[in-house]
C-alpha cells in the first residue's frame, strides 16, 4: 500500500440508472504521471471529482495517499491539489491576493506563503505581474499560475481536468515543463487530457470508454500491444467503440 | 492569519472591487427612502368628484365650494347632464359622482330635507369607500352647519350633536412617513441581505471556484461564516446609512436607543442573510438564486404589515404573517421609534427572531454539501 497514490478498485458511479462511472479498478504509484484518456462523456471527470471527495462513489472501493474514499475524505483533502476543467482562480483578486487566498485555506503560515510566493513567481516570471487582477492575465498565464497555486501547499497528489484546454502548443508545452518539474519534486500527477501529443508524456496511461477502462499501459507499450504508430491511432480505434455520446 | 481570517480578507477585497456592491448599498437606500415614502401614503387624496347639478341655487355652489376645499377632492367636471357624469365614471376619470337634484335648496328650506345621491366607482375599493366616507362626513357637516345658522334665533331648538375630538398618541402629527420610513428600512435590510448572499455564493458555483474550496480542507462552518460576516456588516452599514437618511431628510429620530434597534438587526440579519444562503444551496445559476429569493421577499414584503394592516387579515393569512421574520422586525422597529421602546419590550420579538436564525442557519450548514 505505501507506494500507492491511488487505488480503485470497481469504483462505480451512478446518476440514476446512467452508470457514468462502471467498475474501474487501477492503481496509480507514488511519483508517477498518470494519463487519464477518453472521450467526451466517458466518465474521466466524474472518476476524478470521486478521488478528490467532491463527489461520494456509488460502490467499490478506493483510496488516495492511502486514505478511504468514504471515511478518510477530509484527510485526503489536507494531501491533494486539483485543478478543475473550469478556470478555478479568482479574476477579482490579483495574482498574490490568489495565491494568499487559496495557501491560507490550507493553512499555511503568512511567512512560509511570502517565501513560497516569491520563488514560484520568480519561476513563472510573473514578479511584475504579481499585483495585477488575474483577470487582467492571458489564458496561458492564469493556466499556469493555476498549477502553481494547485501545488502551492506542497501535495503529495495532484488531480489536474483538462489543465491545457484551448491553450497554445507553445504555452502546452511549458505547462508540462511545470508537471514534470513538480513530479520531480515527488508529487503524484494525475491527469486527464484529450491531447495525444500529452499523452506521450505520460508514465502510464490509461482509455476510458463508456465509463470503463479500456486499456491501461505505458504509451509505448500500449502502441505495440495495438501495432500502431501514435497514441492517436491508439484512441481512435478504441474511443470508436463508444456508444454513449456527451452528455 | 486564521483560516477564517483568510476568507474574511477575500470576502471584504472582493466586495469593494465590486461596483454594483458598492452602488447597490449607496444609491438603494437613498432612492427608496426618498421615494416611497413620499408616494406610499395611506391616506386617500385626489379623489376625482364629478358634479351633476340640477339646482344651481346659492346653496349646491356653497356645497360644492366646501368640499373642493378640504383639499381630498378634485372636482373633475361640474354639469347638469347625468349622462355626461356617468361617461366620466365609466372612462375611470370620475371616483365619485355627486348628483345634486333639483330644487334642493328649496326642499331644504321648506321641507327641511334634501335628498342628494353619491354614485361610486369601486373598482380601486379602497379609494372608492374611504372617498365615499369622507364625503358623506362633509355632508353631515354641511348639514349641521346650515341648520345651526337658520335655527340661530331659536336657541331652545339647537339641535343636539356629540363632537369627538382626538388625541393622537405617539405620532401627534398623523405624520405617514414616521410610519413609512421605519418600516422601509426594514425592507432595504431584508432585500440586500438575502440577496447578496445568495448571488454571491451562487456565483462562486458559476464560476467554479466553490470547488476549489471543496476539495480544500476547510471546514464548512469558516466557509459560512466567512460568507455571512461581510453580509452583515453591509446589512448594518446599510441600515446605517438609512437612519441618516431618515434624520436628515425627514427629520426622524428614534425615541428609543439605537442600540436597540441595532441589537435587533443584528440578529434578524442573520435570519435573512441564512435564507439567502439557503436559496444559494439549492440555486445552479444567479438567476434561479435571483428567482426564488425575489419569490420569497415578495411574500415577506407584503405579509409584514407594511402595505397592508395585518390586523384586518383573515386567520390564516395572519398565520403567514406569524412565519414572516419582516413582521417582527417592522413591529419592534415601529414601536422602538415611536413608542421608544426598549430591548426589555422586545424581548418576546427577539427571542424569537433568534429561534429563527438559529434554525435557518442550521438548515443552511446542513443542507451545505462539500460532495454531491
Amino acid at each position: 500500500m505505501q507506494d500507492r497514490a491511488i487505488t480503485a478498485e470497481k469504483l462505480t458511479k451512478k446518476f440514476g440508472d446512467f452508470t457514468a462511472v462502471d467498475q474501474i479498478s487501477f492503481e496509480v504509484s507514488k511519483g508517477e504521471i498518470f494519463g487519464f484518456l477518453g472521450a467526451n462523456g466517458a466518465g474521466k471527470t466524474t472518476a476524478m471529482r470521486m478521488f478528490c471527495g467532491l463527489s461520494l462513489p456509488t460502490s467499490g472501493v478506493a483510496t488516495v495517499g492511502g486514505f478511504d474514499v468514504y471515511s478518510e475524505n477530509e484527510k485526503i483533502k489536507n494531501s491533494i491539489g486539483y485543478m478543475s476543467q473550469r478556470f478555478s482562480l479568482y479574476d477579482d483578486l490579483s495574482v498574490i491576493e490568489n495565491i494568499r487566498f487559496y495557501a491560507g485555506i490550507y493553512g499555511m503560515s503568512s511567512k512560509a506563503i511570502r517565501v513560497k510566493a516569491e520563488h514560484i513567481l520568480k519561476g513563472l516570471e510573473l514578479e511584475a505581474e504579481k499585483n495585477m487582477l488575474v483577470g487582467s492575465l492571458p489564458l496561458g498565464w492564469k493556466q499556469k499560475l493555476a498549477f502553481s497555486v494547485a501545488i502551492f501547499h506542497e501535495p503529495r497528489i495532484v488531480f489536474l481536468d483538462e489543465p491545457t484546454g484551448g491553450v497554445d502548443p507553445i504555452t502546452r508545452r511549458e505547462f508540462w515543463q511545470l508537471i514534470y518539474e513538480a513530479a520531480g519534486e515527488g508529487i503524484t500527477v494525475f491527469v486527464t487530457t484529450h491531447y495525444m501529443d500529452e499523452a506521450e508524456y505520460c508514465n502510464r496511461v490509461s482509455i476510458m470508454v463508456d465509463g470503463r477502462i479500456e486499456a491501461l499501459d505505458t504509451p509505448t507499450g500500449m502502441k505495440k500491444h495495438m501495432g500502431v504508430g501514435s497514441m492517436n491511432e491508439v484512441f481512435l480505434q478504441l474511443a470508436r467503440k463508444a456508444t454513449r455520446t456527451e452528455n | 492569519m486564521s483560516k477564517l481570517g483568510v476568507i474574511l480578507s477575500k470576502e471584504f477585497r472582493q466586495i469593494i472591487r465590486n461596483p454594483a456592491i458598492i452602488r447597490l448599498i449607496f444609491i438603494m437606500p437613498v432612492i427608496q427612502l426618498l421615494v416611497l415614502p413620499n408616494a406610499a401614503d395611506y391616506e386617500i387624496k385626489n379623489i376625482n368628484l364629478q358634479v351633476t347639478d340640477h339646482d344651481h341655487s346659492a346653496l349646491s355652489r356653497r356645497l360644492i365650494d366646501n368640499i373642493s376645499a378640504t383639499g381630498y377632492f378634485k372636482v373633475i367636471g361640474y354639469g347638469s347632464d347625468r349622462n355626461q357624469a356617468m361617461v366620466a365614471i365609466e372612462k375611470d376619470k370620475a371616483d365619485l359622482i355627486l348628483e345634486i337634484p333639483h330644487n334642493f335648496e328649496r326642499d331644504l328650506i321648506r321641507e327641511e330635507s334634501a335628498r342628494l345621491m353619491l354614485a361610486v366607482n369601486a373598482i380601486n375599493g379602497v379609494k372608492a369607500s374611504l372617498g365615499g366616507a369622507y364625503l358623506n362626513n362633509l355632508l353631515r357637516q354641511f348639514n349641521g352647519d346650515i341648520r345651526t345658522e337658520w335655527l340661530q334665533p331659536d336657541r331652545l331648538q339647537k339641535p343636539f350633536s356629540i363632537t369627538t375630538t382626538f388625541t393622537n398618541w405617539f405620532n401627534p402629527g398623523m405624520n405617514y412617513k414616521y410610519f413609512m420610513v421605519p418600516g422601509i428600512l426594514v425592507l432595504l435590510l431584508t432585500m440586500v441581505g438575502m440577496n447578496l448572499t445568495a448571488i454571491n455564493i451562487v456565483r462562486e458555483k458559476e464560476i467554479g471556484t466553490i470547488e476549489q474550496i471543496n476539495v480544500s480542507p476547510i471546514k464548512k462552518h469558516h466557509f459560512i461564516l466567512g460568507k455571512l460576516i461581510p453580509f452583515w456588516v453591509l446589512g448594518l452599514v446599510v441600515l446605517t446609512i438609512g437612519f441618516l437618511i431618515a434624520r436628515l431628510v425627514y427629520g426622524i429620530v428614534p425615541l428609543g436607543a439605537y442600540w436597540t434597534i441595532y441589537v435587533f438587526a443584528a440578529v434578524y440579519l442573520l435570519v435573512i442573510l441564512g435564507m439567502g444562503l439557503l436559496v444559494s444551496t439549492f440555486s445552479a445559476t444567479q438567476q434561479q438564486a435571483m428567482l426564488v429569493s425575489f419569490f420569497i421577499m415578495m411574500i415577506f414584503i407584503l405579509m409584514g404589515g407594511l402595505y397592508t394592516s395585518i390586523d384586518s387579515m383573515p386567520e390564516w393569512a395572519k398565520w403567514i404573517t406569524r412565519i414572516n421574520p419582516v413582521t417582527y422586525f417592522i413591529e419592534v422597529m415601529r414601536r422602538v421609534v415611536l413608542k421608544g421602546a426598549n430591548l426589555g419590550d422586545v424581548t418576546k420579538e427577539l427571542s424569537i427572531i433568534l429561534g429563527y436564525a438559529l434554525l435557518v442557519n442550521g438548515l443552511a450548514i446542513l443542507s451545505y454539501r462539500k460532495r454531491s
